[in-house]
């Protein structure tokens, strides 16, 4: 009996635990840790509210029980301007404050915005020039381009901590969300689109990432690993990307595309150029006309001019 | 693209639909169908043996009375809950037998995606709209002293409609399967190219048939409360039921046609090769996604406003004390249901609409919960110096109260974009709106439920069962729920199969255990239903007014006769029959004039039933049956608009009859007339 109560006592300690260190709260980029902060704001400013209200309905529950004939009884009591003055304004107040907040928050925090510090501890914009990370959602896998460094990566991903990151997000068939709850907040990745999330790890070591947006049949098992890296190791991330046989061309990518699930991490030793821009622009596929060309080709009437090597699939 | 029909599979008669339709792989739907069949062959038996065929078609299915409208619309609702609760419990099973690695649970994506998918329909289309609709069909007319709702066969019609979506959905069960696009079916996903199955037509036609069934309720009780109010009822002395209820069917009637439109939309892209959502030729799914919730949001607000009237009732009836700050609780629903249309995009933050966008929607959903912080002040204060009693609306009022602000709380973090950036998708969200429409909604609807329970059926519940039933839901609400917040903090994104990380597996098995509970909190409903209705004669409600009520559905007879009121009542006063009765009302014995009725008839049916002809016609594109049930649907509405026999009257003498019938019940009880 005494045996059983413990573990019980030891579950739930361990579950608290598990609770506090939810990644949400215990997270290892700047971004995310000021998200968490915008949680902890908003909840203690209406618990300033919600707390009164939840005693008050106890105590008035169990004071004006009919049973308790020592309560006042006023049936015909159901106005009183100044009471309802204060019930209007002191949610009015909490929420200016919300509202406040929640404009500097959404500003600062937006994700097209270029980071302002590394952390708390280094204001100031970065010195360095944030990596660009190139993300593509496939049916059921995540492609990672790096375009300063000519490699590609699936399913895997690897960056410097404090150093920026400019992710530029966009998917190949169905809408998924890109997310790295450790890092940074989510963002769409969308077909024909193209979302940007500024971000920085502060902190070494693996974190997950996946789709937050369903996504179909492979979505539960559309995950990867996140490496946070010192500047030595991730150099030695890239050299082993390089050394990847297969190389991303157009073709490759079309096979790609396919749907499948449990793709094992696979690496790129080249990118070829404009193969992000050209998955954005729905164009990957020789003949397809891009998106972005496709207004002007209308207006003129003549798309064969528009045409350039970059502008429509080449298929090489 | 290649479109359905150019297929060399379809079929001119058929359409799409063969042999291969039937899901005769699927153990778990075999069986499934195994136990509807029997229980189907039961029903139907029992109802041939007892022969009541007869009074279900006279009494019943071809009825036009309000009242017994709402109490078809609570039948089905409750059908639905158990099979939408199926759904419910087969999720939680799945992901807590499914954490970590080599653990993968019974269900495979593949029916996993259609179990969530249907689960979240039902439960907010087929439950939770039903309840809601059905209360107001109730209600309403009673509480505004008029005979029957505006237009009564339309009434009619809107319940068959609902009923043909229903059967649509269902039938996905059997014949094909259902979407595995979620509730919503956001393109690109629920595209034919991603979605090439009939899973995604039979969500598009089970809603689009039901929806206008919606929508022609909802114009209906615009007009009923606009126009049948009792001589003397103005608009700021209706009781606060009516007015949330007409709030709720302004909303309806503006947001349900943006679904009816935007489905079409996805219908014409899925069977006409167009490209409003598709990615290529042009299409924008973004545009889906704010459309969809453009109808979306308000939906959320149709849900809870008619909740928030039912509280607002059983809080002053049960306090025995008038509602504090009517006024204002007219003006917070009025705000609401203005906001209501300017918060959608707060649905999806994270499209990457940038900051000012972002921040203006934000900013407008935190400030709905000012005037929804001043109804729970509101009701806070009728509580303050009256004398509570205990009967279980209260008791649901209580629960609501305090698990709502929690909701209300987890609802403005996902308000703010920062924090919606970690949160969105996540379990914290599944355990938001599930806390606003489980401690919401449904609580509101078992309030109301056994609120009026005896003025629909003429006895009371059983209060012992009912209270097992409440604490097992309350209780069963948090243990499910609570965890699924930690789990979102915990990172875990909804709609998973499978989930890698071990850690979550704790909260996901409290999960199910509380879901465990809520299962026997149903259970208990049913056997509360099941024991009232058997000892009714001990539970009948000979008063008309069993909780000393204050509206004026509970100055006429339980049940409510045909015609509600042998005179219409004339108000003074926002509580009507409390004034009345502080003004030593007597109840008129004689000099009963013949009323004037709406007639029953079987249009209503006949529609309901070719609306689901015709939209299983059009799940699988059986075109020939299209065209004819069409044709033979505006054929029956054009025919019946020519029929000028609708009306009768109850004659004079029966009319006596009854009320005699009450005096001498009252006498009975002791009361005078």
């Amino acid at each position: 009996m005494r045996r059983s109560a413990r573990n019980i006592v030891a579950t739930l300690g361990l579950l608290a635990l598990s609770g506090c260190n939810a990644v949400v709260f215990n997270p290892s980029g700047d971004i995310a840790i000021r998200q968490r902060d915008e949680i902890i704001i908003a909840t203690v400013l209406m618990l300033i509210i919600i707390l009164p209200v939840m005693g008050l309905t106890i105590y008035f529950a169990w004071r004006y029980r009919e049973s308790n004939k020592d309560a006042d009884y006023d049936p015909d009591w159901h106005h009183s301007t100044s009471l309802e003055l204060v019930i209007w304004a002191a949610p009015l107040l909490i929420i200016i404050f919300l509202g406040a907040v929640t404009w500097t928050g959404t500003h600062l925090l937006d994700p097209y915005r270029p980071l302002d510090r590394i952390d708390a501890a280094r204001p100031g914009p970065p010195s360095e020039a944030p990596i660009d990370v190139q993300v593509v959602a496939l049916d059921w896998k995540w492609l990672f381009i790096y375009p300063q460094y000519g490699v590609a990566s699936l399913n895997e991903m690897a960056a410097p901590v404090d150093r920026p990151i400019r992710f530029s997000i966009t998917a190949q068939n169905v809408m998924n969300s890109f997310f790295v709850p450790a890092i940074a907040g989510q963002i769409y990745a969308m077909p024909g689109m193209q979302t940007t999330l500024y971000a920085v790890a502060n902190k070494r070591g693996d974190y997950q990432g996946f789709s937050a947006n369903l996504s179909g049949l492979g979505f539960s098992g559309m995950t990867f690993t996140f490496h946070a890296t010192s500047p030595a190791d991730f150099d030695k991330w890239i050299a082993k990307a390089r050394a990847g046989k297969t190389h991303l061309t157009r073709a490759e990518y079309l096979k790609l595309e396919a749907p499948s699930e449990a793709v094992p991490v696979t690496y790129f030793g080249a990118a070829e150029d404009g193969l992000f821009t050209a998955v954005v622009n729905r164009c990957v596929r020789p003949g397809q006309t891009c998106i972005r060309t496709m207004m002007t080709r209308q207006g003129t009437g003549d798309g064969a001019t528009q045409k350039t090597k970059q502008e429509t699939g080449t298929g090489n | 693209m290649k479109l359905p029909f150019a297929d060399e599979t379809y079929s001119p008669i058929f359409g799409r639909l063969s042999l291969q339709s039937l899901p005769l792989h699927e153990t778990i739907v075999v069986v499934t169908f195994i136990a509807v069949a029997i229980g189907g062959v039961v029903v139907v038996g029992a109802i041939t043996y007892f022969r009541l065929w007869g009074t279900l078609w006279r009494d019943w299915f071809t009825s036009v009375d309000h009242k017994k409208i709402g109490i078809m619309y609570f039948v089905l609702a409750f059908i639905m809950l158990i099979r939408g609760f199926s759904d419910a419990i087969m999720m939680r099973a799945q992901q807590a037998l499914s954490v970590g690695p080599g653990h993968y649970g019974y269900l495979p994506p593949d029916h996993f995606n259609q179990v969530f998918s249907a689960h979240g329909v039902i439960m907010i289309f087929f439950v939770a709209m039903p309840m809601v609709v059905g209360l107001m069909n109730v209600v309403v007319p009673l509480q505004i002293g008029a005979r029957d709702v505006a237009f009564p066969y339309l009434n009619n019609a809107s319940f068959w409609l609902t009923t043909a979506g229903v059967v649509i959905t269902m039938l996905s069960l059997f014949i094909g399967n259902y979407s595995r696009a979620g509730w919503l079916a956001m393109p690109p996903l629920s595209e034919f190219k991603q979605s090439p199955d009939v899973g995604v037509d039979y969500f598009i036609w089970g809603l689009q048939v039901a929806g206008v069934g919606t929508l022609l309720s909802g114009i209906n009780f615009v007009v009923t409360i606009i126009k049948m109010r009792a001589p003397g009822m103005t608009m700021m002395k209706m009781p606060v039921f009516v007015w949330t209820a007409f709030c709720t069917n302004i909303l309806i009637v503006a947001a349900f046609p943006v679904l009816t439109a935007v489905l079409a939309l996805l219908a014409l892209d899925r069977v006409a090769g167009m490209h409003f959502f598709t990615n290529d030729g042009g299409g924008d799914m973004m545009m889906y996604v704010n459309l969809i919730w453009i109808w979306g949001h308000p939906e959320v607000y149709i849900l809870i406003l008619p909740a928030f009237g039912v509280f607002s009732e059983v809080v002053a009836t049960f306090s025995a004390k008038r509602l504090f700050g009517y006024t204002s609780m007219v003006y917070a629903t009025i705000v609401i249901t203005i906001l209501a249309y300017l918060v959608w995009l707060h649905h999806f933050f994270t499209m990457g609409a940038g900051a000012d966008v972002n921040s203006f929607f934000a900013i407008t959903t935190m400030i709905i919960s000012i005037p929804t912080g001043a109804k729970i002040f509101n009701w806070l204060f009728t509580m303050y110096r009256g004398r509570i009693r205990y009967e279980l609306p209260m008791m649901w009022t209580l629960a609501f109260m305090l698990t709502f602000v929690i909701g209300g709380m987890t609802g403005v973090m996902l308000a703010v974009p920062p924090a919606d950036f970690v949160l969105h998708n996540s379990l914290f969200l599944v355990a938001h709106f599930h806390n606003v429409i489980i401690g919401g909604v449904l609580f509101g609807m078992f309030a109301g439920i056994t609120y009026w329970w005896p003025k629909a059926l003429g006895f009371r519940l059983d209060r012992k069962w009912g209270v097992r039933s409440f604490w097992l839901w309350v209780v069963g609400f948090y243990i499910a729920f609570m965890p699924l917040y930690v789990l979102g903090f915990m990172g875990v994104t909804r709609r998973l199969q499978h989930i890698s990380n071990p850690a979550a597996r704790p909260w996901f098995e409290i999960a199910a255990f509380g879901a465990f509970l809520i299962a026997l909190g149903i259970a208990c409903m049913l056997i509360q239903f099941y024991v009232s209705i058997r000892d009714r004669e001990r539970l009948r409600d000979t008063t008309g007014d069993p909780w000393n009520g204050r509206t004026l559905e509970w100055s006429t007879a339980s049940p409510a006769p045909a015609y509600n009121f042998a005179f219409t009542p004339v108000v003074h006063e926002v509580d009507a029959w409390h004034d009345m009765k502080n003004r030593g009302y007597v109840r008129p014995e004689a000099g009963f004039n013949a009323i004037h009725m709406p007639k029953n008839t079987a249009t209503g049916v006949v529609i309901g039933a070719l609306g689901t002809v015709f939209g299983f016609a059009m799940v699988w594109q059986i075109w020939w049956l299209v065209i004819l049930s069409g044709l033979a649907l505006f054929a029956t509405v054009i025919t019946h608009s020519f029929n000028y026999d609708r009306s009768f009257h109850i004659p004079a003498e029966e009319v006596t009859r009854t009320e005699e019938d009450r005096s001498r019940l009252l006498a009975s009880a002791g009361i005078p007339a």
